[in-house]
């Protein structure tokens, strides 16, 4: 196995255990719950095959659905990110976008990475609060729970880059 | 035929996805069954085992306020003991007449939720300590929840926070009944559903369980009334129970069956075909 194989299988163990065991205690009026674990998707290599995307999506969704007993539900939003995130990628006219580079702030620049990460972190947060309340009524409350977890989601995302990316 | 095989490559992806989203919402619907896929849950050995040495670290933290809430406990126990004592006639007639009705195993929680729509309990006892899918779960402040699914050495409890679930539950003074949900938004806060209009309800009544769901026995504690709704047009009112027990801050509980749940439940199926 290559280097790099073993650094994403490293990073999945890592966004899963610091998923499960602290970012689903974190208590903010019990309204808010940031979900980090789409760090690994959000640092997939920029050339990352489009079905390759999809299929770790899935198995991403699906352990911290074992964990926190809501089979298909962050299987289903995470997938639906892991769709996104090419177009998102297309839509910003980042150069290199056919080369293996690392989509990280270190590599491509500080407000550019905000952009990317708030942008799917965003999508990822409101389709999983609405498959998971499963209805539109509350519309506004349910977005506005979506949108204040997607603050925080995006505020580890950002802070994690110091950590993993460190000179 | 090769038209058909150039649309189906040139789409892949989009037909890969639409494929997992299927399965997704397969996953999704099929959960809403009571009894699920086994290994999908955390009463898993892998995700059970995880859990458990965590919890391990961060209740080594909190040792203090499980000792008081211990503390407290046994003062309680030793006070009813006192007082059981001092009746001792009533409990002999009480045993004779319903011998161990509730058998209770105690079991440390090692993982729960309360911001989610669906919260769940895993406990660190399973079938190889006796713990049966149905058994009711009772913190030392009250009701807690009900085992769901259950591995050699861990379970999964759908916790009162869950809105698939309802506990029957009544108004202690006046004994009217009905099934108490959570709505999904403050995790202190449930409604008490379906209490007529002519039961007069106080603010800071207590709510207790009702024993008629054979989950729970009869009067384990599960909050007060915290305000009183009258709607218009509605049919009952809308009473707001606030809960005794703090989901935040479970540690210790109980997973307790009804003995007798069986016949019970026999004997009510037999009215339900009339």
């Amino acid at each position: 196995m290559n280097k790099g194989a073993i650094w994403y299988i490293t990073l999945f163990v890592v966004v899963v255990l610091v998923q499960v065991l602290f970012m689903n205690n974190i208590q903010f009026s019990g309204l808010v719950n940031p979900y980090f674990y789409v760090l690994f998707i959000l640092l997939m290599p920029l050339n990352t095959p489009r079905y390759v995307l999809l299929l770790l999506g899935f198995l991403l969704g699906i352990v911290i659905d074992i964990f926190v007993n809501t089979p298909g539900i962050h299987a289903s939003s995470s997938v639906f990110m892991a769709f996104m995130r090419p177009f998102v990628i297309n839509a910003s006219n980042v150069d290199d976008s056919d080369k293996m580079i690392i989509p990280s702030i270190s590599n491509i620049g500080f407000s550019w990475f905000l952009k990317y990460a708030g942008i799917l972190i965003m999508l990822h947060h409101v389709f999983l609060f609405f498959v998971e309340i499963f209805t539109f009524s509350g519309f506004i409350n349910t977005l506005m729970r979506a949108v204040l977890s997607s603050l925080f989601s995006l505020v580890f995302v950002v802070i994690s880059q110091f950590l993993i990316f460190r000179k | 035929m090769r038209g058909l095989l150039n649309f189906l490559v040139k789409y892949h992806v989009l037909f890969l996805f639409l494929f997992i989203q299927l399965v997704c919402i397969t996953l999704i619907v099929r959960y809403n069954s009571f009894h699920r896929v086994n290994f999908l849950n955390s009463s898993n050995t892998v995700t059970g085992k995880i859990f458990e040495n965590y919890i391990g670290v961060v209740n080594y933290f909190s040792l203090r306020k499980i000792n008081d809430d211990l503390a407290r406990d046994n003062t309680l126990l030793r006070r009813e003991l006192q007082a059981v004592k001092l009746a001792d006639i009533d409990l002999t007639l009480e045993r004779r007449a319903n011998p161990d009705l509730f058998n209770a195993i105690s079991a440390q929680v090692i993982n729960n939720s309360v911001n989610k729509q669906y919260n769940y309990i895993t406990l660190n006892k399973g079938t190889s300590h006796g713990v049966k899918p149905d058994m009711g779960v009772i913190g030392s402040d009250g009701a807690v929840g009900v085992v769901i699914n259950v591995s050699k050495n861990y379970s999964t409890a759908l916790s009162i926070l869950n809105s698939r679930w309802s506990v029957s539950s009544k108004l202690e003074k006046s004994n009217h009944f009905g099934p108490l949900r959570w709505d999904g938004n403050d995790p202190g806060v449930v409604a008490l559903e379906e209490i007529p209009y002519h039961v007069h309800v106080a603010v800071g009544e207590k709510v207790i369980t009702s024993g008629y769901s054979a989950i729970f026995p009869e009067g384990i504690p599960v909050g007060k009334v915290k305000s009183v709704e009258h709607r218009e047009g509605d049919t009952f009112q809308k009473i707001w129970v606030e809960l005794s027990t703090d989901f935040r801050s479970l540690t210790f509980v109980d997973a307790v069956e009804n003995v007798n749940k069986f016949e019970q439940i026999e004997l009510e199926e037999l009215m339900k075909d009339e």
